[in-house]
């Protein structure tokens, strides 16, 4: 046959992708994805959608943000636990943690090697992880009550009062960053700082970062400063410094909370492509849909034929 | 800090931290400056984004060193033969800034032929008394050389009785270093040590610039320049890398660095915090640095300097107007009754110096007497000097907690400060607490010191402890006002935002009204001995009941006005009004201060910081557009100067070096310093001018000499106001696994030991302890705890004891990652987890391998994490300058395992989720912390 459907070249694409990607199969969506570029035209004139660039060539570990997000939005500690995974005692992004900051050593052989042989010779890795507010973010399309949705910034908000504690942002969201209350069963998350956004306040913890590897400001400028720094970084011998989320990621939108990193992304507990869980929904309805007429087809055939006899 | 006061004369940070940002070289040196000051670390950061270089030399790859371009990994305790190799490498490959070191610092002074070097007598110098373990450094033995006297009177006993010429000056402006355990620890040579010598500090320093013999072309035998090179001779990169465990290369490298980047386009700054002050060579180290940027002409100039930084909010305060035992405020030396302190004047001849700065001594004893003593101190009775209580012996912290073990102290009062946990070998500490009547402790919460007599997991049963203790809850920080001194000499105000809940108070109410009924019960006394009770100025109430900022009232009684108090301080015209407020008119700085009578002031060095009855500078918070000095964001003593010596930015002709590192310069047509900042000089003093000889006070020092603390004026590369010695000399720790491979000496042969049962010390190199260990702070965790461990928020981010070992250590020893591990010293054992990371490894120190390992000294038994305490295992020593202990290195053994059941720590809190609890009680609810107004 040389007939070419083009339906059917994506629906092998999608497949394929799905395959790769099957452990993040989520749980099908009742009401409809908000879509991002409507949410944004929904903003105020002239406000531009606001974001984090989190900077780890800046970083030096001190976990201000995490205690100030604390501080400031009246989070639980979550007990005392050390971990010994270098010092980080946190551990991950959850419900409660809304920062993060991840330690990775990464040191071979004797330290001394590291005179003179470039900064990342023999190097601790830190980086302060947050939500990624996603330009086109899983968790909000997942969400089946219309909780989760961009607020007036940009950003990706959960309404606590309309969240129904269903979970399925949770599974949706490639980056692991929502986390359900043990306390009221809602879904939690960065917000961005919304209520100090809205009294016209930097988020606590860019306000927090000492030596502003955290930087709070219109996505779009710190896009534009993001790649002069990636340049002059790399001038200055950082080769491998790169932004992460500033541009989409494989077939994943771009980050409205994105990064400077210059190590692997798996280095920071970042996936080197994040998945879109709702891609390939579609596919998956129609595959199912056909195996069921398949399935259909084949029981009447079976039937017909026994009838005949 | 006298390190930096034997230098440079005053013993306080040269710069500024934001200055940081325009070095192009910054050696990172006994500081993890990124953790313990991660705020400030923002400066050397953008240093780095400038494109400057950040050199960090630690035992431990800490945070710092991951921020760092280049980090060296030494052996804790040998820092000065690291510096030493730096020195020598300067010196072989002249990298000196020349123009710099020959005008600005005495390397090319003659000594006098006295002075034996520690080359000639194998590790030690001239004039060690063995029989007292110190040095007399008078009677010629560290001294220039005289240009009157004959060869014979420079030697013999007609010479000066003790400094010798241009000896010891008012050379630190003190400073005691930051350390829990250090408060009241510290030595007379805060001033420069000639308190020490029991003899007068100014008997021979009439030696101002240009009279003293000197060699410009530096080829004298002994020009400082040239003993400076025979001292370091042997500080090779080979001999130095076998002392540290670092490689040859490395010390070359660093010493590259810092010399490119140096010189008339470029500076570099050196940082330093408790990593080297807890030595008992710390004052050397600090030195050794001092030596360093003097010949690379790092001093006074912008993104140059040595930034000491303070442990505390308030440590450089708390040395300024003291919580030590001998000084009085502005580092006046407080009257010996060993020492010509009869009278006011034999006391400021004797102090005082007739060149210089502290020419003015007599005008800052006098009003200091006027604040304190107010009418009833005239000049007819000598402003009653002779109710100073007078010194008869050491009560420095370490010595006095000794005395207190052996039961000859009564009672103790302690305010934020937490011996039982953060002492030097804490155990001694504990057990002086024991041996106590009564203790006072007023805290926020109920610290380690407050619950010694039941907490204490390896202290007696409660009732085997007759110590009466009294816990005086304490106000925050946002529910009282007052000031703080940080780092970099920065008087800044804090407006109190609430009243504190319940019963809690602040210090100043505490004291005010404890000095208050004291004063009641002396009201009527007619002895004498109570006059100065009775007269004591003692009077800061408000003149109307104080308002929270929402305007309401305060609902504390009693609460004195803390701004009175730096009024005070500040000082009084008494002759005069103010012309606005009709109020006694306050001084506008301290060369107002008079000898007469006419003014007061609570401390010289402050006076400024109050200039007008309205206008209190250290509350100003006025952000500079075009000065990033901001000269209007609250107040640096002295005078607002933020880089002190900054005449030094400018050549001899009083041109900035370069265009890139103009700070201070001559302005010819205005015949006047003008630039960024204060000029740390006489303001109209021309370049060009020469002292006449015989010149006294001021008009000693030369329009090109920038130390204007110094006799002479001049940076002491060679100087004789530290107790150890001229020149900075590698010696081993008090307790360390090696001999001295440079010298017959093996440690600081003026150390001070406060042997005993409760503080043995390893000595020798021993096989039972061949573990270096080091102490250190994590970001996570304030110092002994007080202030962190009883908040969930950073609890949960450090929440157990560790300690960092290498891989192999761990692998020998059979230790596991995150498992429990003993660690054993002469004076105790703990038990941590165990954090194996490469960021430690084994080092080859003259050619056998060492291990360190790193403990940080945060856990204590109060709190809602609890864990051993690292200070157990310190050892209580102190060093000949400051008193200080040896905390940052000492022996130890590591092996798997736990302590016994009952030696372990028990959590005393409740864990809280959160740490703010409930509505403050008694407080308005729109005066209520945030998260707390329901």
């Amino acid at each position: 046959m040389t007939v070419k459907l083009p339906i059917f070249e994506k629906i092998v694409e999608d497949i394929r992708e799905e395959l790769e990607n099957f452990p993040n199969a989520f749980p099908p969506r009742r009401t409809a994805a908000p879509d991002p570029a409507k949410q944004r035209a929904g903003l105020q004139d002239g406000q531009p959608v606001m974001g984090f660039l989190t900077d780890a060539t800046l970083c030096i570990g001190c976990k201000a943000c995490e205690v100030a997000c604390k501080q400031w939005n009246q989070l639980p500690a979550d007990g005392n636990n050390f971990t010994g995974n270098s010092y980080d005692n946190t551990g991950h992004l959850s419900e409660t943690t809304w920062r993060h900051v991840a330690f990775k050593e990464k040191i071979g052989g004797a330290i001394g090697d590291m005179m003179g042989a470039g900064p990342t010779a023999g190097s601790w890795l830190m980086l302060s992880d947050v939500c990624k507010h996603c330009e086109d973010a899983p968790c909000l399309k997942s969400c089946p009550t219309g909780s989760l949705v961009y607020n007036p910034f940009g950003d990706v908000y959960v309404q606590p009062d309309i969240c129904n504690g269903c979970g399925y942002c949770i599974s949706a969201c490639p980056f692991g960053v929502l986390g359900r209350s043990e306390e009221d069963g809602h879904a939690k998350k960065c917000t961005l700082c919304f209520d100090r956004q809205a009294d016209a306040h930097v988020p606590a913890c860019a306000k927090s970062c000492p030596t502003e590897s955290i930087k709070f400001g219109p996505v779009e400028e710190l896009r534009a400063y993001a790649e002069k720094r990636v340049a002059i970084l790399r001038e200055r011998g950082h080769t491998k410094a790169y932004t992460y989320g500033a541009d989409s990621v494989g077939a994943y939108g771009r980050l409205n909370a994105f990064f400077i990193l210059e190590d692997h992304p798996n280095e920071y507990n970042l996936p080197e492509e994040p998945r879109q869980p709702n891609r390939g929904q579609t596919t998956r309805y129609m595959l199912g849909s056909l195996a069921a007429l398949a399935l259909t087809g084949l029981a009447a055939a079976l039937f017909s034929s026994k009838s005949r006899r | 800090m006298p390190g930096l006061g034997a230098s440079f004369g005053r013993g306080a940070a040269t710069s500024f931290q934001q200055d940081l940002a325009n070095s192009d070289v910054i050696l990172i040196m006994g500081s993890n400056m990124a953790e313990a000051h991660p705020v400030g670390f923002r400066w050397p950061m953008r240093a780095r984004e400038n494109g400057g270089t950040i050199i960090h030399v630690d035992p431990r790859f800490s945070r710092t060193s991951a921020c760092a371009d280049h980090y060296v990994q030494i052996r804790a305790g040998s820092d000065i033969a690291f510096l030493g190799g730096i020195i020598h490498q300067i010196l072989e490959n002249d990298w000196c800034f020349k123009e710099y070191m020959l005008a600005y610092t005495n390397a090319v002074t003659i000594v006098a032929e006295g002075f034996a070097d520690t080359e000639d007598l194998n590790g030690i110098f001239s004039g060690y008394q063995e029989k007292k373990r110190e040095y007399e450094a008078g009677k010629g033995h560290w001294a220039y050389e005289d240009s009157t006297a004959s060869k014979e009177k420079v030697e013999g006993a007609s010479g000066p009785p003790d400094q010798g010429p241009g000896g010891v000056g008012k050379a630190g402006a003190g400073g005691r270093e930051e350390s829990e355990a250090s408060h009241g620890m510290h030595g007379p040579a805060l001033m420069g040590g000639a308190s020490h010598h029991h003899s007068k500090r100014s008997e021979t320093t009439d030696a101002p610039s240009g009279n003293i013999p000197s060699d410009p072309t530096l080829q004298h035998p002994r020009c400082v320049y040239q003993l400076l090179k025979k001292h370091y001779a042997r500080y090779t990169p080979k001999a130095v890398a076998e002392i540290c465990g670092c490689t040859p290369e490395q010390v070359v490298k660093v010493a590259r660095l810092l010399a490119e980047n140096s010189g008339r386009e470029r500076t570099g700054a050196v940082v330093y915090a408790v990593g080297w002050t807890q030595h008992t060579t710390g004052v050397q180290m600090i030195r050794a640095a001092g030596i360093i940027q003097m010949l690379l002409g790092n001093i006074g100039r912008p993104g140059g300097g040595i930034m000491a930084m303070r442990g505390h909010c308030s440590i450089q305060g708390s040395t300024d107007i003291p919580t030590l035992y001998d000084l009085l405020p502005g580092y006046l030396t407080q009257p010996s009754a060993e020492k010509t302190h009869e009278t006011l004047d034999g006391y400021c001849t004797y102090e005082g110096l007739p060149t210089g700065y502290w020419s003015n001594y007599k005008k800052f004893v006098v009003s200091l007497l006027k604040a304190w003593y107010g009418d009833a101190a005239t000049k007819k009775n000598d402003f009653h000097f002779d109710w100073l209580p007078r010194l008869d012996g050491d009560y420095s912290q370490l010595p006095f907690f000794k005395q207190m073990a052996e039961g000859k102290v009564e009672g103790y009062m302690i305010f934020g400060q937490n011996p039982a946990q953060g002492g030097p070998n804490a155990g001694l500490h504990r057990a002086g607490l024991r041996k106590l009547k009564w203790l006072v402790v007023a805290d926020w919460f109920e610290t380690e010191t407050a619950t010694f007599w039941k907490n204490d997991p390896k202290g007696p049963q409660p009732e085997e402890i007759d110590t009466e203790v009294f816990m005086i809850p304490a106000a925050g920080i946002a529910e009282k006002e007052g000031s703080f001194t940080n780092t970099q000499r920065l008087i800044q105000w804090h407006d109190k935002a609430i009243d504190p809940p319940g019963d809690c108070r602040s210090d100043l109410w505490f004291v005010y009204n404890l000095g208050k009924r004291l004063k009641r019960m002396y009201e009527h006394s007619t002895e004498e001995k109570d006059a100065p009770m009775k007269h004591l100025t003692w009077d800061y109430d408000y003149d109307e009941h104080p308002r929270l900022p929402d305007g309401s009232l305060s609902r504390i009684e009693g609460e004195p006005d803390a701004n009175k108090v730096l009024k005070e301080v500040n000082g009084y015209d008494l002759t005069k009004a103010d012309e606005k407020t009709g109020k006694q008119k306050l001084l506008s700085g301290f060369a107002d201060c008079k000898d007469d009578g006419t003014t007061s002031c609570g401390c010289w060095i402050y006076s400024g910081v109050f200039p007008e009855q309205d206008r209190n500078r250290a509350r100003e918070r006025e952000p500079s557009s075009d000065n990033y000095t901001h000269p209007n964001w609250a107040y640096a003593w002295p005078k607002n100067r933020r880089i002190m010596y900054n005449r030094a930015s400018a050549d001899p002709q009083g041109k900035p070096w370069s265009e890139r590192k103009k700070y201070l310069w001559w302005d010819e047509g205005k015949k006047k310093w003008t630039g960024l900042d204060v000029p740390d000089f006489e303001p109209e003093k021309e370049p060009t001018y020469r002292p006449k000889k015989g010149a006294e006070g001021m008009d000693a020092i030369g329009g090109a000499d920038p130390f204007i603390m110094k006799p002479d004026g001049k940076g002491w590369i060679f100087s004789p106001a530290a107790k150890d010695g001229p020149f900075p000399v590698h010696y081993e720790p008090v307790e360390s696994p090696f001999r001295n491979p440079l010298y017959k000496q093996v440690d600081n042969p003026a150390t001070r030991y406060f042997e005993g049962p409760l503080n043995e010390i390893c000595h020798a190199p021993s096989e039972e302890y061949p573990v270096i260990a080091c102490t250190f702070r994590l970001t996570e965790h304030y110092l002994s705890g007080p202030m962190s461990r009883f908040n969930s928020w950073l609890n949960e981010l450090q929440p157990e004891m560790f300690a960092e070992i290498s891989p192999q250590l761990a692998m020998e020893k059979g230790i596991e990652h995150g498992e429990w591990m003993v660690v054993k010293s002469p004076r105790g054992e703990i038990e941590a987890r165990a954090m194996v990371t490469r960021r430690l490894r084994p080092l080859v120190v003259q050619g056998r391998t060492v291990h360190q390992i790193g403990l940080p000294f945060h856990w204590g038994y109060a709190g809602e994490v609890v864990g051993s305490q690292a200070n157990d295992l310190t050892s209580l020593v102190a060093d000949p300058n400051v008193s200080m202990h040896e905390g940052k290195v000492f022996v130890c053994e590591v092996r798997p395992g736990r302590l016994p059941p009952n030696m372990r720590a028990r959590a005393t809190q409740p864990v809280a989720s959160r740490p703010s609890g409930g509505p403050a009680p008694d407080t308005a609810p729109q005066a209520q912390a945030e998260g707390r107004e329901q």
